[in-house]
């Protein structure tokens, strides 16, 4: 049984030109240990199909599918209490801005003795030996005394960290990465994504993966989706989908990659699109 | 945190003493000689109207003047009132108390109606509640206070009779000043009824001053909740699978917060202006109405004195409001 | 390059349009404005439409009520005050005097506060600190005080008041001005017009003022209903406008002794400065959602 089952998922938004579907139709699976990448460039509506899964979308958002089950459970007929048991703890996610994302008000220790005390009932003392544990391991130097700073006092691969942190607080089964590396220095992102993937085995979570950069999918994914204006082009596990791939789309996106250049020019998406017009 | 409170307090200095020039020059630019203007309309004989020049230090330099004015100044002599014929700062003190207990009572209940509104009319957002109370609150900011302080005597007082129409209480009743605050004295005294007394006669005013400043703190609220809750942290705080309830008291609240406070400041300088118009209305005994009678009783030495007090204070309570800021808001405080 | 001196009309109309569409959206500033407009052709046509002179008292009228109640007479439709003047008509001529000085101390506000802001801003260094400095004095002081002090000094009056007003709203013109100029300044647009040779007066009033508009507009509304209560108050205080003038916050005053026998002489001028400073909100709100996007949350 698959850990997250989705079937024809449809994400709308009222604006004031009618309705904007931000994602038409989308499928996805992800088994349980299983590393799945989305890919596809800004505006391809994948970050918002997991938003909906997390009902994370704000109320002017329509969410409609035929199935949305995590576990066996069925995420769209939950009530709003049911479902907060299962986000924040069975799935978890982080974000692209882990500046932004971190409340400037409170310290990190705060953030995320919050998550274990309200979330699994620890008290005080055990949370606050619980979350020098997890800051441990994701790697942040000086735990203890770290959990006493605010978020504007550490650099954004540290926020990461302590996303990190917060979202494994609870074992969950899923993680969500949306973005997680793009707001970072080049080499904060390779840290980040290795700490991922660590994480990712160790605890024998899912893990989606959600990137715009195809280097990353290469690196870190078993299963690839390739979305495109919130449809589904290409749905492969990684090695064949960079040894043959069969959408259009998906071969622009290649092309785009600098280390596949040929000739004078980097190939754009645009490219494909002016092609798909002429076809 | 002792830095900052320096920095504040070398910053405010200059202003201070910009406050002083103000006062002081204000009855020099008096159109017409400032003796016979303070002596009124009944004239002097020429000894008593050279007694007074010395006394008042017309016959020196103006920065002669000036220096022997912040001296006086910053020793606590703001001078003697021609009505009274006693000292500026004792009569201020005297009447101060009055003021504070009718703005605290306006902005307590300014704050406590304003806040939460805004924050439900924020999370409501295009609700029957939040256009309910956003277009309240534009009716309340657009209020001429004078006039609506009449209409409230006309209905609760005249119409209903609930409510006394002017002073802090009853006549009837009457014990010491011990903290000058009548709330607080009225129960201190046990007479029975004194504090039901007071109350009544405190509930008009303080509606009509807390009018401006609940309809700004409601609409500042809002517009401040609103903004946080577009927040990257918010998002991660609803993904954390916290209730609503501590994703807005807590993890929105205390953001959105942070320019109210700065607002709530604001209110002080608004309040003193109020007061100047409510206690008019009211008979309420305090320095607003206090600063109006001199005026136009040309009792210049209390205009100049009240003038300087009341702008120090509302400095104060600006720094002091300041520094609470720097408190709640972590980015302040460490930088 | 968004250099506003070289804007060609065709975008000009464009912006027009587009401010229209987003002011248009917001239902309480469009019934602000007609609300607003109906205000200043009432005071524009007050000589007309008015049934009775503005100080004409009518012995055989005193203190009537509103032709709906019993004693009123349908002549003197909102009933007449002690001295048997019409309160409809000295209304009407109120309005004159209420949009009168809102337009005289914005425009003395305006003027001085953006020519002090764009002197601080531009210039910086000592002329900036003295100009701010004395703009913080200024605040300092709780406005209507330092108003009422201000026309203690000059002489009660219409005229003083609307001086005094102006100068107590100010310095709020200076601060926004300055603000603006500072982040506009060092702007590539800026520094365009500047190796071209564009002389500091160009620079400072036709370069970097027309891109600051946007939030002097608003504040502009803002101090327009803002006048118009102050100048209500220092009325009511007996300092604005003197008997028999028909200003709403001297009819206030001359009527408070009636507050407990005939209500009508009190409630009306008030209902009329409400109407009209909350008709200016309105607009004002609509103006700020419309011309600031910064500020479009709210």
């Amino acid at each position: 049984m698959a850990l997250l089952d989705i079937r024809n998922l449809t994400v709308a938004f009222d604006t004031a030109t009618g309705p904007f579907k931000a994602v038409d139709g989308i499928d996805i699976t992800v088994a349980a240990h299983e590393v799945l990448a989305i890919v596809g460039e800004s505006g391809s509506g994948k970050s918002v199909s997991m938003l909906a899964v997390m009902g994370l979308l704000p109320d002017t958002a329509k969410v409609t599918a035929d199935k949305m089950e995590f576990n066996g459970q069925n995420l769209a007929t939950m009530t709003p209490v049911e479902r907060r048991r299962i986000i924040g703890r069975e799935i978890t996610m982080i974000f692209q801005e882990p500046m932004a994302s971190l409340n400037p008000c409170y310290t990190v220790g705060f953030q995320i003795e919050e998550v274990l005390r309200l979330n699994l009932g620890l008290d005080a003392r055990a949370a606050r030996a619980r979350a020098v544990e997890l800051f441990t391991a994701v790697g942040i130097p000086d735990p203890a005394g770290r959990l006493d700073s605010y978020p504007h006092q550490m650099s954004g691969g540290q926020c990461q960290r302590v996303m990190i942190a917060i979202a494994i607080a609870c074992k969950p089964k899923l993680l969500i990465a949306d973005e997680p590396t793009t707001a970072l220095d080049v080499t904060i992102q390779k840290q980040i994504l290795d700490l991922l993937m660590t994480l990712q085995e160790e605890q024998g979570m899912g893990l989606i993966l959600i990137t715009h950069d195809m280097g990353v999918v290469a690196e870190t994914a078993d299963r690839v989706v390739v979305q495109y204006k919130g449809r589904k082009m290409e749905e492969a596990d990684v090695v064949s989908l960079f040894e043959a791939p069969k959408n259009q789309y998906t071969r622009a996106l290649m092309s785009a990659l600098p280390e596949n250049a040929t000739g004078k020019r980097l190939s754009t998406v645009a490219d494909f699109m002016a092609n798909e017009a002429n076809a | 945190m002792i830095r900052l409170i320096l920095g504040k307090l070398a910053y405010m200095l200059p202003t201070f003493f910009g406050i002083t020039i103000v006062a002081f020059g204000f009855v020099r630019v008096l159109p017409g000689d400032p003796v016979l203007l303070m002596a009124g309309e009944r004239g002097l004989s020429p000894e008593r109207y050279k007694e007074m020049l010395a006394q008042l230090g017309f016959d020196r330099p103006l920065w002669a003047q000036y220096v022997e004015f912040l001296n006086r100044v910053l020793h606590g002599d703001l001078g003697t009132s021609l009505v009274t014929k006693k000292p500026v700062l004792g009569e201020f003190l005297t009447l101060f108390p009055a003021t504070v207990e009718l703005a605290l009572c306006a902005i307590i209940l300014a704050t406590v109606i304003g806040i939460p509104a805004g924050i439900l009319a924020a999370i409501k957002r295009g609700s029957w509640f939040d256009q309910l109370s956003m277009g309240t609150a534009l009716v309340g900011y657009s209020m001429p206070i004078f006039w609506w302080g009449l209409l409230l005597i006309i209905f609760f007082s005249g119409t209903l009779g609930w409510t006394p129409v002017s002073g802090r209480i009853s006549l009837i009743y009457f014990f010491p000043d011990t903290t000058g605050f009548m709330l607080i004295d009225s129960l201190l005294s046990g007479q029975k009824g004194a504090f039901a007394s007071a109350l009544s006669h405190l509930i008009l005013p303080t509606i009509v001053l807390a009018t401006i400043p609940l309809a700004v703190i409601a609409r500042q609220t809002r517009s401040a909740m609103l903004e946080v809750l577009g927040e990257d942290y918010v998002r991660t705080a609803r993904a954390k699978g916290l209730s609503p309830s501590r994703v807005i008291g807590v993890h929105a609240l205390r953001n959105a917060m942070i320019p109210v406070i700065t607002t709530i400041g604001l209110q002080v300088g608004v309040l003193m202006a109020g007061a100047i118009l409510t206690e008019t209305i009211f008979s309420w005994p305090g320095i607003g109405k206090w600063m109006v009678d001199s005026i136009s009783r040309r009792d210049y030495p209390v205009v100049q004195g009240g003038l300087l007090l009341i702008a120090a204070i509302v400095m104060i309570v600006n720094l002091i409001v300041d520094l609470l800021y720097g408190f709640i808001n972590p980015r302040i405080r460490h930088s | 390059m968004a250099d506003a001196t070289t804007l060609q009309p065709g975008t000009r109309r464009q912006m027009l349009a587009e401010f229209w569409f987003y002011f248009r959206e917001n239902r309480g500033a469009v019934i602000g404005l007609w609300v607003f407009l109906t205000l200043v052709v009432l005071a524009v046509l007050a000589p007309l439409i008015a049934p009775h002179g503005p100080t004409i008292q009518n012995r055989d009228a005193l203190l009537l009520p509103p032709f709906w109640q019993e004693g009123g007479r349908s002549a003197y439709l909102l009933g007449t005050d002690a001295i048997g003047r019409d309160i409809l008509t000295r209304l009407l001529y109120g309005a004159r005097f209420s949009l009168f000085i809102g337009v005289v101390v914005v425009a003395i506000a305006l003027v001085g506060g953006v020519v002090l802001g764009l002197l601080a801003g531009f210039f910086g260094g000592w002329v900036d600190t003295v100009i701010m400095r004395v703009m913080d004095v200024i605040l300092a002081f709780p406005s209507l005080l330092l108003a009422l002090v201000l026309v203690a000094v000059l002489g009660p009056g219409l005229l003083n008041a609307m001086i005094a007003i102006a100068l107590v709203l100010q310095p709020h013109f200076a601060r926004l001005t300055r603000a603006a100029v500072m982040a506009e300044k060092n702007r590539e647009y800026v520094m365009a017009a500047r190796v071209a040779g564009a002389g500091r007066m160009r620079l400072m009033f036709r370069t970097i003022l027309p891109n600051c508009l946007a939030p002097l507009i608003v504040q502009g509304t803002l101090s327009f209903s803002n006048a118009i209560l102050d100048a209500a108050a220092l009325g009511f205080l007996g300092m604005g406008a003197q008997p028999p003038t028909p200003e709403w916050g001297t009819m206030l005053a001359e009527a408070r002794e009636f507050i407990l026998s005939a209500w009508w002489v009190v409630t009306f001028p008030g209902l009329a400065i409400l109407i009209t400073v909350l008709a200016i909100n309105l607009m004002g709100d609509g103006l700020r959602d419309a011309l600031d996007p910064k500020l479009k949350r709210s």
